[in-house]
């Protein structure tokens, strides 16, 4: 079975984040880019059902602007067998990410799409859902663990209060979350190899969908500073903290 | 001219540093304390460097080495110079001049040590030669088919887990225009050699985890076929193989010297004092320019010589300069970084007073920064004199 992982290029994780001056977003320019975590684990867990025989071919897809194919040429030197990018320059919301990945699958025929649960700039954790709604698929979102079987996967989801276990019948969407595996680096012999593995290019109309935004985003700020905690001498003072200044209670 | 680093390269400096931050980074306050890199530890680290592929990343493909130019071997080593080098030896970078090896040697040490079955170290050094290595007494003469050696060496680093050393020893002198000169003969010698001790050897104020030690030979035997390379040709061996040497210490410097760089930004930005954080006096500030500015002439200086290594063009002289720079440019960085630290910047909470204590050395080994300019200023003098 062919397993399709969207790779998403987003600010890395160590990058303190600042908004831009005039509140349209965050500051991109001479920062750090990486692939979002979460992806890469979904990258890992491809591999190794491919590593275990469960798997045909990986194919990494990354939609968005042209640097985008360093996402994916960091996917191909983890292993993953070949590249797709859609090369958009604008904003992309989760619907139009979800519609695109579905022309994808419709040309691709892959078994399983394996997503991230959510990407790190926006949060969202939407796509994975989405995908699965557009194509009809049965998904397992939050997967903590997921053994393949012939036909049908087993996907176990950390849920508030505990572990569920659910099946799927293939083709199915999964979503990862962090304890799912831990991601492996790239290696020397994979870095030079990942050269010579194809990308395909391709633009949102070559896959008939118009990826202009639904939302408008009116202002991105920064969250409040923090203030300095105070320590209280016993549980009265707490209580009466809470009702009075904080007013919570 | 092309500044840009190629894919490759790029993915080359993220997933070593990954493997730099997550594998290695975590042991870098035991290791300082204890002064102990534990050996079932280095083994670990050492089976994760083979499986990603960077162990012996620097010798040639067809060696099973990882077959990366002397650019990409820079790059990797500025990575690996984030840490402390008792870690970073664990993704161990064999000597070049293994290369050499012929006949039985090479299964026998190339191969082997190119695998991470067994390991070198390298001795010139001795109490009474240093920088004038010809003047070295430890000594290997003819017994029919053998060579029997006698001598000291002193500050051969990690002999104490080498399983072998590439050893230089005088075999004889011989007269030339401007006097006597020593003849210079490369052994390969296995560390259980009867006659052949590796003793503890000094504690020293940088790197620690990383031990140097005293080699002792009393009558020891070796045949013939433990000759690398020709019989008193030891030096144009080291010349051929070794001059790339100095480019790794520089690039080590390059890492460390970001890493303090880094900690010391962040911490500029942070610490408040007198109401504001420190960054905004200029007396911290403009440390922080003059840190990144020499950092950055230090990068290209070297990253230059890499490339013209790559390109068979690379003088002796180019390598001096990027040495010499660079280690004295780390040796400023880590001063300054800790001063905009002030007293924390002492404590061992941090890592930034081991890059200062670990920077004292880059000015020292591998030829100290006085033979450095001793080498540049004589290429720039020589074509003038008559
Ligand atoms: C921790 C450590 C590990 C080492 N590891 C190894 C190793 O693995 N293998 C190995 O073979 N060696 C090793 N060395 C040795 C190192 O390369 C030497 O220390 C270095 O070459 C300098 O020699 P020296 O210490 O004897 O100093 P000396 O040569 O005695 O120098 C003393 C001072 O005189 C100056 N000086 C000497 N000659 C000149 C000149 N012509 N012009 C101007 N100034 C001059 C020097 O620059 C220095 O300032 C190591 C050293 C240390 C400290």
């Amino acid at each position: 079975m062919k397993v399709l992982v969207p790779v998403k290029r987003v600010i890395d994780y160590n990058v303190k984040v600042r908004v831009k001056a005039d509140q349209t977003g965050v500051e991109l320019a001479n920062v750090k880019m990486s692939m979002n975590p979460f992806d890469e684990i979904s990258v890992e867990a491809a591999l190794r059902m491919k590593e275990a025989g469960q798997a045909s071919e990986v194919v990494a897809v990354s939609l968005g602007v042209q640097q985008c194919q360093e996402t994916i040429r960091t996917a191909l030197a983890m292993g993953a067998d070949r590249g797709i990018h859609v090369l958009h320059d604008g904003e992309l919301e989760p619907l139009a990410v979800a519609k695109m990945l579905k022309a994808i699958v419709d040309k691709e025929e892959p078994g399983l799409v394996i997503l991230g649960k959510q990407a790190i700039d926006d949060d969202c954790n939407q796509t994975g859902q989405m995908l699965a709604a557009l194509l009809g698929w049965a998904q397992g979102t939050f997967i903590s663990r997921l053994e393949v079987g012939d036909g049908e996967l087993k996907a176990t989801r950390e849920v508030d209060g505990g572990l569920e276990t659910v099946a799927l019948k293939t083709p199915a969407i999964v979503t990862t979350d962090l304890r799912l595996n831990e991601p492996r680096y790239a290696s020397l012999p994979n870095i030079m190899k990942a050269k010579k593995k194809p990308i395909d290019q391709m633009s949102p109309a070559d896959l008939g969908v118009d990826p202009a935004p639904r939302l408008e985003t009116l202002k991105v700020v920064e969250p409040d500073k923090r203030e300095a905690g105070v320590i209280v001498a016993d549980v009265t003072e707490l209580v009466d903290k809470l009702r009075n200044e904080a007013k919570v209670i | 001219m092309n500044f840009a680093m190629t894919d490759e390269q790029r993915m080359l400096v993220e997933v070593v540093r990954a493997f730099v931050e997550r594998e290695l980074m975590p042991h870098e306050e035991e290791i300082e304390r204890s002064g102990i890199l534990e050996p079932a530890l280095l083994e670990s680290l050492k089976q994760k460097a083979i499986a990603s592929g960077f162990y012996a990343a620097n010798m040639p493909a067809d060696v099973g080495g990882g077959g990366l130019g002397t650019l990409e071997v820079t790059l990797m080593e500025q990575e690996l110079g984030r840490t402390s080098m008792a870690l970073s030896q664990c993704v161990y970078r064999p000597s070049n001049i293994l290369m050499a090896c012929q006949g039985e040697q090479i299964e026998r040490y190339l191969l082997p040590t190119v695998r991470g079955e067994r390991m070198d170290c390298l001795a010139m050094t001795e109490p009474g030669a240093g920088s004038d290595m010809r003047s070295m007494s430890c000594s290997a003469r003819r017994d029919g088919d053998d060579w029997i050696i006698d001598g000291t060496k002193h500050f051969i680093s990690h002999a104490d887990i080498a399983d072998y050393v590439i050893l230089f020893v005088a075999t004889g002198e011989e007269e030339t225009p401007r006097g006597p000169k020593k003849k210079i003969t490369s052994f390969l010698v296995d560390t259980n050699t009867p006659g052949f001790e590796v003793r503890e050897g000094y504690r020293n104020v940088s790197h620690r985890g990383y031990h140097n030690c005293i080699l002792t030979f009393d009558k020891c035997r070796v045949p013939n076929s433990a000759v690398l390379g020709v019989p008193d040709k030891g030096f144009e061996v080291a010349n051929e193989w070794l001059g790339a040497t100095r480019l790794q210490v520089a690039a080590m410097c390059l890492g460390r010297a970001r890493r303090a760089f880094e900690l010391a930004s962040s911490w500029a930005a942070e610490r408040k004092q007198f109401g504001q954080t420190i960054g905004k006096f200029q007396g911290v500030s403009f440390k922080l320019a003059d840190m990144l500015t020499e950092i950055t002439a230090a990068e290209y200086l070297t990253y230059a010589a890499a490339w013209k290594d790559d390109q068979g063009a690379m003088t002796d002289q180019d390598a001096a300069m990027a040495k010499v720079y660079a280690s004295e440019m780390l040796s400023r960085v880590a001063d300054e970084a800790l001063q905009v630290f002030g007293g924390m910047g002492l404590m061992d909470e941090l890592p930034l007073e081991r890059i200062w204590r670990d920077a004292r050395i880059e000015r020292i080994w591998d030829g100290t920064s006085e033979i450095q300019r001793h080498i540049i200023s004589r290429s720039i003098l020589r074509p003038l004199e008559s």
